[in-house]
């Protein structure tokens, strides 16, 4: 028998209107949800007081919520450092490894001018943190340009690196009490006033929002970047000198995620720990594409994600709940908006009774 | 009860999102018949063929394959029905052999007999005149040969209905008379065949029946002895049309760019211009023919200062200004001392336009450096998009609406408009109207004219040697690199060409 028409046919659709798109994606949202209420039946916890829990641990008290904040800040932070860099196309996974060596830089200058003045030794820590941050990127971005080598590969092997020369200094030249193998606290002039409650990195990372919006939408940089994202040969045509964007780029995104690493030992830890970046250079790719590289949305992303990762802990404590739940429920919310995109471009097509008639 | 036909469509409809490609066809060919399928761009013919190749699966309509109903959901069922399609851009593995090619990807049973595979493909040359070595391994065939494999992969796989799809876009006159010996041998054994193709000369030479789209629609087919190209193209555009390129003679033809002794190299060290010279004169299209990767690519880059020069000089003298090196450069002060570049590649958009970008970001290609501050000023390309939006008659929804979603035409005439709109003095143009529809392509030629006319050097890069004899002043050859003649376009014949393309001074090689 023929007239065997596939079950579902897919076309192409185009502009779709916005409002719609918004639909869909917020409805993807909803669905991972559910499906997360279906993770909770299965290792039987009520799932809605489950998602209570969450919101409760979250924001239920003042402390929660300035944890949740303070925990987004280097989320944020990050997110906005490789926003320019994925508009590129050059992927740089190496945020982990920018930032824990922007905190190694920081914190040299925390551990040995300890009798600056407050105001001179955070600034000098700050631009250290930029300084050495964006070295650290830089360097594979050379390579990139000049040789043409991977920069997926090398700025995450830069990661181990990183890590590895503060997991040394942490544990030998600035260890603490001999054997502890931990750094003492900061010293009270190296570490970052508090505003409402929170080290006032929410200010930084909230004007640096704007600036990289700015940065991408507005500037020659920014328009170099996205004509370089899309071919590099109209790049080279318009005059272009591409090996110096992908340096620049590389760079500016490793001093934003450099700032990071000072923001995270001189705000929140007030000391140096060899896993200071503690996942958010790779978190921060998740809220970079959740956000669709737009600098405002990944506020809200950043918000969410850390009230999920605050709100585990009370899941924990509360229901016996394993902590590492919540970043299942993190997957199926990438993966389903993400999935998502694939119903905004494409229209499905199921096969009608209506054309039997025609075998 | 009609006759039966080799293959035939009835009510195909096909749709893209809102575009519809193809509009309730009734099409069939015949046993021993060449159709030649004939639109402009966009009007549906690719789309059309894809369906009976089992690429595309048809919204609305039926397929009959010798009078019996069948439905092609992949090329494999494509081939089930004796279908092949020859596609335009090759798709064979270029370590293997011919003779590998052609088993590529059919399910035999036990183990592989390159033997047997090779002697049925010289059974398969020698029965319609092919010229393959099954042997030779495709990296070091020509594209003529290339194409051949295809051809024979299709045949190998016993296709009696064969689709091309604009198989003469990349050969020589030489090759192309080759190929229409073998499409001939072919309809003699009783084949049916559907040739896609934009040129008219060709229609005329090779096909029985024309079926002419239109839009999506199928407008008639007509009988080639009974037709003429002008009445083919009233039918394909929907109007009169005037095939007439108004070549004037130069005036006042001065020396603008004095090239001498140009090599470059590529980045595996290959010379890819060896020796090159030339002198393109301000008032006169200067054409520039060759197989296809003959060096006029790297040429174009070597004077836009985007290709690294080994040794040669490049003197450049604007009207009223004092010759200047170009060579040592960088290409923006190339570009803004008055030489333009509009290089339409395979993708069309690669080089030299962003796709996700409006026509205003892409205006913005040739400006976004200029003017002080951080800042890209978005005033001036906005008024140049509108500008040459309404000039070139651009179909967009909009000066922001992506480019990429613009079709060929549109897509093309952004290029050029904006390489024309920086009022060059040199224009350097390469295939500017690849896979242009006639009316389009016309509008480009004229566009060329008219800059010929003010006085600039243009150089024009086509494949089309019928074009380049009708548009050009002079034509220069280039030959494996390096220059194989530059002649007088209005004192030239097509085989001559032909000939300086394939040696170097148009020897015959033995």
């Amino acid at each position: 028998m023929h007239g065997k028409t596939p079950f579902v046919r897919l076309t192409k659709r185009e502009n779709m209107p916005k409002g719609k798109v918004w639909m869909i994606r917020f409805g993807s949202f909803i669905f991972a949800l559910l499906i997360g209420m279906v993770i909770f039946a299965v290792i039987g916890a009520k799932p809605l007081s489950a998602y209570g829990s969450i919101i409760q641990g979250a924001l239920g008290r003042r402390t929660g919520i300035r944890q949740v904040v303070r925990d987004a800040i280097p989320l944020l932070g990050t997110a906005l450092a490789l926003a320019p860099c994925f508009k590129m196309r050059y992927w740089n996974i190496g945020g982990e490894g920018q930032i824990t060596m922007g905190a190694v830089a920081a914190t040299f200058f925390a551990v040995h001018f300890k009798n600056m003045p407050a105001v001179a030794l955070l600034l000098i820590m700050a631009v250290a943190g930029i300084v050495l941050g964006s070295v650290w990127a830089l360097i594979p971005a050379i390579f990139k340009s000049r040789w043409g080598t991977n920069e997926t590969l090398f700025t995450l092997m830069m990661n181990y690196i990183a890590i590895g020369i503060a997991a040394w200094l942490v544990g030998g030249p600035w260890e603490g009490k001999p054997g502890s193998q931990i750094m003492p606290v900061f010293t009270s002039n190296a570490i970052l006033p508090k505003v409402m409650g929170v080290n006032c990195g929410w200010i930084v990372v909230l004007v640096l929002t704007v600036l990289v919006f700015v940065y991408m939408r507005y500037t020659k940089h920014g328009y170099e970047v996205h004509v370089l994202g899309e071919s590099e040969n109209t790049a080279r045509y318009a005059g272009m000198n591409v090996p110096k964007i992908i340096k620049r780029t590389a760079a500016l995104s490793g001093a934003i995620c450099g700032l990071v690493g000072f923001m995270v030992v001189s705000g929140s830890d007030g000391t140096l720990y060899s896993d200071v970046a503690g996942g958010a250079g790779f978190t921060a790719i998740t809220v970079c594409w959740l956000a669709q590289l737009n600098p405002f949305a990944m506020i809200v992303i950043a918000l969410m994600l850390s009230v999920l990762s605050k709100g585990a802990s009370t899941l924990q404590s509360a229901m016996g709940i394993p902590a590492s739940i919540t970043d299942i429920l993190t997957g199926i919310i990438l993966l389903s908006m993400l999935g998502c995109e694939f119903f905004i471009n494409y229209k499905m097509h199921f096969r009608k009774s209506a054309e039997k008639e025609a075998a | 009860m009609d006759k039966v036909h080799a293959v035939e469509l009835k009510g195909v409809t096909k749709s893209f999102g809102s575009n519809m490609a193809n509009k309730n066809i009734d099409l069939f060919v015949d046993k021993g018949e060449i159709m030649a399928l004939l639109g402009e761009n966009g009007s549906g013919k690719t789309t059309l063929m894809n369906i009976l190749a089992g690429i595309y699966l048809p919204d609305e309509g039926r397929v009959f394959v010798d009078g019996k109903e069948v439905t092609i959901r992949s090329p494999k069922d494509a081939f089930d029905n004796r279908i092949g399609m020859i596609h335009q851009h090759f798709k064979l593995v270029d370590v293997f052999t011919a003779a590998e090619n052609v088993v590529l990807g059919l399910e035999g049973t036990g183990r592989l007999d390159l033997k047997a595979a090779s002697s049925k493909v010289r059974e398969i040359s020698r029965k319609y005149g092919f010229d393959i070595d099954p042997d030779k391994k495709v990296y070091e065939m020509s594209v003529s040969e290339k194409q051949t494999v295809e051809i024979i992969k299709v045949l190998y796989r016993g296709a009696d209905i064969l689709i091309l799809d604009e198989p003469t876009a990349v050969l020589t006159p030489q090759e192309i008379e080759k190929l229409f010996a073998v499409m001939r041998a072919m309809r003699r054994d009783g084949k049916s065949i559907i040739i896609i193709t934009h040129k008219l000369n060709e229609v005329m030479a090779v096909s029985d029946v024309v079926a002419v789209l239109r839009k999506g629609e199928h407008i008639g087919t007509v009988r080639t002895s009974e037709t003429s190209p002008q009445a083919l193209t009233e039918m394909m555009v929907g109007r009169k049309v005037e095939l007439n390129i108004g070549r004037k003679d130069p005036v006042d033809p001065k020396p603008r760019l004095t090239i001498a002794g140009l090599t470059v190299r590529d980045s595996e060290g290959v010379k890819k211009l060896d020796d090159v010279g030339f002198i393109a004169f301000g008032g006169e299209i200067l054409g520039i023919a060759g197989i296809a990767g003959s060096g006029q690519k790297e040429l174009l880059e070597a004077v836009a200062g985007l290709r690294k020069i080994e040794s040669g000089s490049i003197i450049y003298t604007p009207e009223g200004k004092a010759p200047a090196e170009l060579v040592g450069k960088t290409p923006m002060e190339i570009k803004d001392a008055g030489v333009a570049l509009a290089f339409v590649p395979e993708d069309r958009l690669g080089m030299g336009l962003v796709g996700g970008m409006g026509m205003t970001g892409n205006m913005l290609l040739r400006s976004w450096h200029k003017g002080k501050g951080i800042f890209v000023d978005r005033k001036a390309p906005e008024k140049l998009a509108a500008d040459v939006m309404e000039r070139l008659e651009v179909v967009t929804p909009g000066i922001y609406y992506p480019v990429r979603k613009l079709s060929g035409g549109n897509v093309q005439k952004v290029l050029v408009g904006r390489e024309i709109a920086s009022s060059p003095s040199v224009l350097m143009s390469a295939y500017a109207v690849r896979g242009l529809d006639i009316n389009t392509s016309y509008t480009i030629y004229n566009l060329m004219c008219q800059q010929k006319e003010k006085g600039v050097a243009v150089i024009f890069v086509g494949e089309d040697l019928d074009v380049l004899l009708e548009l050009c002043d002079r034509i220069l050859v280039l030959c494996g690199g390096k220059v194989s003649g530059v002649v007088d376009a209005r004192n030239v014949t097509k085989e001559q060409l032909g000939l300086l393309m394939t040696s170097v001074g148009g020897k015959e090689e033995n």
